[in-house]
This record gives C-alpha cells, structure tokens and sequence, in this order.
C-alpha cells in the first residue's frame, strides 16, 4: 500500500509483486522460453501476438485456463511488436466503428483491469485531406462515426492548425478530427496480457515453432512443435500474416498476403504533438509517443507480397520528404532507427473470423490489414466470451472465411479506410 | 548493488533491470530490448549492447556466442528529416507532380 493512498479508489491489484527485505522486486516467471509443451490442452492458441494473447486473457478471465500460446519466436516478434500503436473510431464501416469504441474503453481501463501502464494517451486523429474528393470521403465517413456516437467533425485548415500549429498549410483543404481516438505504446500490451493470463493459469511457450498441424483421431488436433507435440481439443490460429502457412498444415486456405510496411522513430523530443497525424494522399502518419519519439510512416507502393522486414532508404526518404512538407519545422529532428513488420492483407480489407469451412474446431483470427493491434481488445474479448459458451457476436457470422467464397461477403461494404 | 550498475546509459538500464528481465522469462536480447529499452537510445546499442549480452549470457547461463547482437536498424547514425528528404530515392505522390 502505497502511504497516504489508502482512500483511493482504484482496485490495485492484489498479485503484483513486492520488493523483498532487500528492495529487489522478484517477479514470478510469464513465459516458458524452455521445456516441453503439455501432452494436452483444451485450447491451443498459435501466435503469441496481441490477438492470440488477448484472447488468451479474456479466456482466462472466464476460468477457461487450460490454454496453451505456442510462440514461434519472442513476445511481439511480429506486426504486434512492429506498429505505431494508433487506436481510432474514424472507420468507413458501422461494424468496425463500433468495434473500435469497444476497444477504445478497454485500452481506458487496460491499466486498471491489467495492472500494466500502456501510456495510452488520447490525443485525437487528425486526417488531413488535399483534395475535395479526400473531403467528400471523409465527410461520409464523418456521417456514419456521428451516427454511431463518435464524436468526430470536419475542419477547416485554420482550425486544424489550431490543434497542430506545427502544419503548412500549403494544400490542405481539410480535416477531420475525433478528440478521443489515441495512442499506446504495443509493448506492454503484450506483457499486460501474458503476465494475466500466465498467473490465471494458461501457459505461453516462447520460442517455440510448429511445424505441423494434423486432425487427432477423436476430434482435436494434434500440434506439432519444436518442443513436443500437443493435442489440443480447439486450435486458434492467430499468426497474422503467416495465417496461411499454418492454415495450410491442414488443407485450409486463408486468403490474405503479407505487405511489408516500413515505419520509423525520431529522438526524443519534449511533448507538443497532441494527435495522431495522417495524410489520406501518402498515407503518411505521425504521432508522439510518451517517451517523447516521433514515430510515424508512409504507404510507399509497390513492393508486392513479402515476409522480408528489411530496411530501404526509399521509405526514409519518402517519410522524411511528406513528413518535413507538412511540418517544415520538423527538419531539424534526428531518425534514430527504421524497422518494418507486415500487414495481413485481407482481399476486402476486414478481419477473418470464426471456423474454417469443414474444420469447426479450428479457429481464424487473422486479416486485419495492419490494425490488429487496435481491434485485439474487444475481438479477444468477443472470441472468449464465445468460446467459453456464450452467443457469438455479429462478426463470428460476418467475418467468416467462407464469405469468400459463397458469396456472402458482398452483401457487406468493404473497409476502405485501412490507412495509417 | 544491481540496480546502480548502469548498462545503458541513454535509457537508465541498469543490471537489476536485466535480472529482472530474465526472471520474467523475457530472456532473448530482442525481448530484452524491448522489455528494458536498452539500446533504443541515441546509442542505438553501440555502448551498451556488449555489456548487456555478456551480462545476459551470464544470467542465462549461456555461451556468449550464443547471444547474437540484436537487429541492427538504420540509419547508422541519427539523421536529419532535412537531408533524408533530398535524397533522390524519395517517392514521389502523384501530388508533388506538376
């Protein structure tokens, strides 16, 4: 108990760890990285990325806890430890709108519910349009946020230099800006969710490739890794981009392709970059992360289907050029590093969801098109709420990867603002 | 004592927080980056990365030669938005065309 702090009335957690006589805080171990799987389990998720641990965290949040998170490599190896850690409402579709209000609340109460500070901050995101056409688009989908209860509004150029005064507004014809979308640092997400979930009872195995998935005899499937093989009565496949790959072990096709996108962070700066900025022409983002870093990137085209997560001076050059454009006075700001992680690129720019066809006992949770990181929250909520036997939700019957191919995926819209 | 070992001196990491690190199971030196911020400074690892691989093959009871140097990232030294905007490589969006 911290003195002077007894009337708080926020529910700290009973199970965080206490220095010893000699101040040192010893914490008990989240992930096994050493060790043979279980024989068994009920439920094998594949991916220890933010979606696979989520739902992890939820199902052990509803007693499910014999659950098994089978990790290729380390804790956000992949796009979940490669992103910019935006969260936003302003999508062109109700269902995604509203699945992203849902997720804005949890990632408001993650550190509370948690018990990890994921620096979530909520800044605003401002999109910024150069054209009257970008205007109309955003204006429609201003209409629908509004209907759905965001609170997002269309600027003129003055105005969004109000809350940016940092911007040129050389070509800008307008804004759009909703104050409660935000940002988080990805990290401590995933060591949020690992760290509740492993003390609730469900084991993570980092490092620790599959390289085989077959049907057991009696329903199930058997998990092969690199440590031991385990049978498992559901299987999860939450492997973002490298959801094929796995789906495949068992004759499932999951139509999504992994597009490389490059991001970048700048020194340390003091705060004075309140939102997340965006640019609809060169997809370029920005925003300033609570350790003060600028980080942000660009949508350069062209570089086609890849799992390959090297570095190019194009894209440093392209966000720098864009970047410095919009905001000249950024010149002067140092790059201290440059990385990339892929998008799972669905073909209708929305999430796969719920069974595969012939296969009801593996699940998709995959296809979000590089905003995984943001919708994880309330889809692993909704996925372990289903799975621990409640009702499914909308996108369970919506997201399906059989809309691919019987036809029922045209009778929804496609998302068309995966941006930034 | 650990805890006023400084192995990364641009973020304030220090030897307690590599044990503590390693005892929550994040023991790769890329989950080590990540869960410290050692390396993530001006630096960018080249003070602090050997002092932290050897500490950390230590902890982890591991050869050194067994803990490779985290991914290098460009650019090789911090530098200006200014001049990587002149660089030729720059794609140009059909609105810088005239």
């Amino acid at each position: 108990m911290i003195a002077g702090n007894e009337d708080d009335d926020v529910d700290l957690d009973e199970n965080a760890p206490r220095a010893d006589a000699s101040g040192v805080i010893r914490m008990p171990a989240t992930l096994e990285a050493t060790g043979p799987v279980p024989e068994r389990c009920e439920i094998a998720i594949i991916g220890g990325g933010v979606v696979g641990l989520a739902i992890a965290y939820y199902l052990a949040s509803l007693d499910v806890t014999d659950v098994v998170v089978i990790e290729r490599g380390y804790l956000a190896e992949g796009a979940s430890g490669r992103n910019g850690g935006g969260v936003r409402q302003q999508w062109s579709t109700e269902i995604n709108i509203r699945l992203m209000q849902e997720s804005v609340e949890l990632c408001r109460r993650f550190a509370v519910d948690v018990g990890v500070n994921v620096w979530f901050r909520q800044g605003g995101y401002l999109f910024l349009a150069r054209s009257a056409k970008e205007v109309a688009r955003l204006e429609k989908n201003i209409d629908l946020q509004n209907r759905c209860g965001v609170a997002t509004r269309m600027l003129a150029p003055e105005k969004a230099q109000d809350i940016v005064p940092e911007l040129d507004l050389t070509g800008i014809v307008g804004a759009s800006f909703n104050p409660s979308d935000g940002i988080l640092f990805p990290w401590p997400f995933l060591w949020g969710y690992a760290r509740q979930a492993a003390a609730m009872g469900a084991r993570i195995f980092t490092q620790t490739p599959v390289h085989g998935l077959e049907p057991a005899a009696g329903g199930g499937y058997v998990v092969h890794t690199t440590r031991g093989n385990v049978r498992a009565r559901r299987v999860i496949n939450a492997t973002g981009s490298w959801s094929p790959l796995v789906a495949k072990h068992i004759g499932v096709e999951v139509p999504t392709w992994p597009i490389r996108h490059e991001i970048c962070s700048s020194e340390p700066l003091k705060p004075f970059l309140r939102p997340m900025v965006s640019e609809l022409a060169s997809g370029l983002y920005c925003s300033q992360s609570m350790r003060g870093e600028i980080v942000g990137g660009v949508t350069v085209p062209g570089h086609g289907s890849t799992y390959g997560m090297g570095s190019t001076l194009e894209f440093l050059a392209t966000y720098a050029r864009r970047l410095t454009r919009l905001m000249p006075i950024l010149g002067d700001i140092k790059i201290l590093r440059q990385w990339a992680g892929p998008y799972d690129q669905s073909p209708d720019g929305n999430p796969i969801l719920g069974p595969a066809p012939g296969h009801p006992d593996f699940f998709l949770a995959c296809g979000f098109v590089g905003h995984g990181f943001m919708m994880a929250p309330i889809v692993g909520k909704l996925y372990a709420e289903w799975l621990a036997g409640g009702e499914p939700h909308e996108i369970f019957s919506r997201y399906t990867l059989s809309r691919f191919t019987d036809g029922s995926g045209s009778s929804h819209p496609k998302e068309d603002f995966n941006i930034g | 004592m650990a805890g006023k070992i400084v192995l990364c001196r641009c973020e304030d990491m220090t030897l307690a927080d590599l044990e503590h690190s390693v005892e929550r199971g994040y023991r790769d030196i890329e989950e080590v980056k990540r869960y410290t911020g050692f390396g993530t400074g001006p630096c960018q690892g080249k003070e602090c990365l050997a002092a932290v691989a050897i500490q950390l093959a230590r902890l982890t009871q591991r050869p050194p030669a067994e803990i490779p140097p985290f991914t290098s990232r460009p650019p090789l030294a911090p530098t200006p938005l200014r001049l990587l905007a002149r660089d030729p490589a720059a794609h140009i969006f059909p609105d810088e065309e005239s």
